[in-house]
């Protein structure tokens, strides 16, 4: 048996390597679903901003199908004009932000179904192992009964729920991570 | 492992870092302070992006070769390569590997890196590739160096190549940095002491003069293990 190679911090120069234009679009002009723009704000324990973070957002397109062969459900249809996987940088304001579409629900454990929720992976300077955590949707009833969400206590589901606003034509919702401290957002160990 | 195998182990925290490390200051600030949640692997996880040879081209592998502007970047040149595979020392095929480093002088190609050493015009210190079938990846590069940084008083970061890898599933993502043998600052540098003692070995490459290319390359090999099923074929 082979044993994991330990993981290290992505440090803060690996913007040359991992970041390219674009690249935290995932919604072209074909893709099926609704529009919107999620985007948040990175901040450390002190209330800092952390703008050497690299996000990473993985998701289901819009009517709840992962495009990766562990997802072989044929009922659900693919959609070729969607990855699924975007990733983008936070600027000096730790401020991160992805163009995309909202999800369809995917299965959860037993018959059990999940709301609809993205993926993300961030990375930085100063976290020497990545973290996973989920964002969620403000305007979704599933919510109430989303098995992950239900782990957590109630106190603090709502570090994952995104909010919901209207601005300039755009629907955006805005999730802030905090790192550490008051309000500390939770993160998930898969 | 085929996508289609979706048993994975819990993660092996033994092997890795805890958040936070006081010797490495930017961990005090941002390192969560509460224990992470911890989940079933469902269809979210258990899936990931499937990153591959869309997004790159050969001369990517080759990091003394994909940014010339004018001339060859100037160092020691070297070949590192080796196999992704998981627990079980099963191959990994078609992950995306991507590396970054500094250049020879100890300088990344980076606004934000202040160092008074010079830049290379012909190294980026970028690249990436695709594992093989038998999980083999293999870059050209030029050794980095050691560089100066403000952690502490007299710090020096030993020479590394940073990596980061998509396995099968979001669950195997690795982001993680090589080391080179017998470097005396490793025992110095807190990012590499920040690994529990058993598992810091795992991240130093291994001279081989079989890699190594006659007239042109030493060679280093560093094999990397994602997280995966852990019996190996026939146990399971």
């Amino acid at each position: 048996m082979a044993r994991e190679t330990p993981s290290q911090t992505i440090g803060p120069f690996f913007h040359e390597a991992l970041i390219r234009p674009g690249e935290n679009i995932l919604a072209g002009d074909d893709t099926a679903g609704a529009r919107i723009v999620v985007e948040g704000r990175i901040t450390d324990g002190d209330g800092a901003p952390v703008g050497d973070a690299l996000v990473e957002l993985w998701q289901a397109n819009a009517a709840g199908r992962y495009a990766h062969a562990t997802d072989a459900r044929a009922e659900v249809p693919l959609d070729a004009a969607f990855t699924g996987y975007g990733r983008g940088r936070t600027d000096g304001d730790g401020v991160f932000r992805f163009e995309t579409i909202k999800p369809g629900p995917v299965p959860g454990p037993g018959n059990s179904l999940q709301a609809p929720h993205l993926n993300l992976v961030i990375f930085a300077r100063g976290l020497l192992n990545h973290l996973t955590t989920r964002l969620y949707f403000e305007d979704e009833a599933a919510n109430e009964t989303d098995p992950v969400l239900n782990l957590v206590d109630e106190a603090r589901r709502g570090t994952l729920i995104a909010q919901r606003r209207e601005r300039g034509g755009q629907t955006v919702y805005r999730l802030d991570i905090r790192l550490q401290g008051a309000g500390e957002t939770v993160f998930l160990e898969a | 492992m085929s996508d289609g195998d979706t048993t994975y182990p819990p993660r092996d925290l033994a092997s890795h870092p805890p958040a936070l490390h006081e010797a490495y200051g930017s961990t005090k600030a941002r390192a969560p302070s509460l224990a992470p949640v911890v989940v079933p692997h469902t269809l979210s996880e258990l899936t990931g992006p499937r990153l591959g040879l869309d997004r790159h081209e050969a001369i990517d592998a080759d990091l003394t070769r994909n940014a010339v502007r004018n001339g060859a970047p100037l160092g020691e040149r070297i070949v590192v390569t080796g196999r992704v595979m998981d627990e079980g020392e099963r191959p990994v095929p078609d992950a995306l590997v991507e590396v970054w480093q500094c250049n020879a002088a100890g300088r990344y190609h980076h606004p934000g890196d202040q160092h008074d050493a010079p830049i290379d015009p012909n190294f980026s210190g970028a690249g990436s590739c695709v594992s093989d079938a038998d999980g083999r990846y293999r870059f050209t590069t030029l050794k980095p160096a050691a560089y100066p940084w403000g952690n502490h008083p007299n710090a020096w970061r030993p020479a590394h190549i940073h990596f980061s890898l998509f396995g099968p599933a979001t669950l195997t993502r690795l982001i993680t940095q090589m080391y080179f043998p017998g470097d005396p600052l490793l025992p110095l540098d807190p990012i590499f002491m920040s690994t529990p003692a058993g598992a810091r070995d795992r991240l130093v490459a291994a001279y081989d003069h079989d890699v190594t290319m006659p007239g042109h390359a030493l060679g280093y090999r560093f094999d990397i293990v994602l997280r995966g099923r852990r019996a190996t074929p026939g146990e399971g």
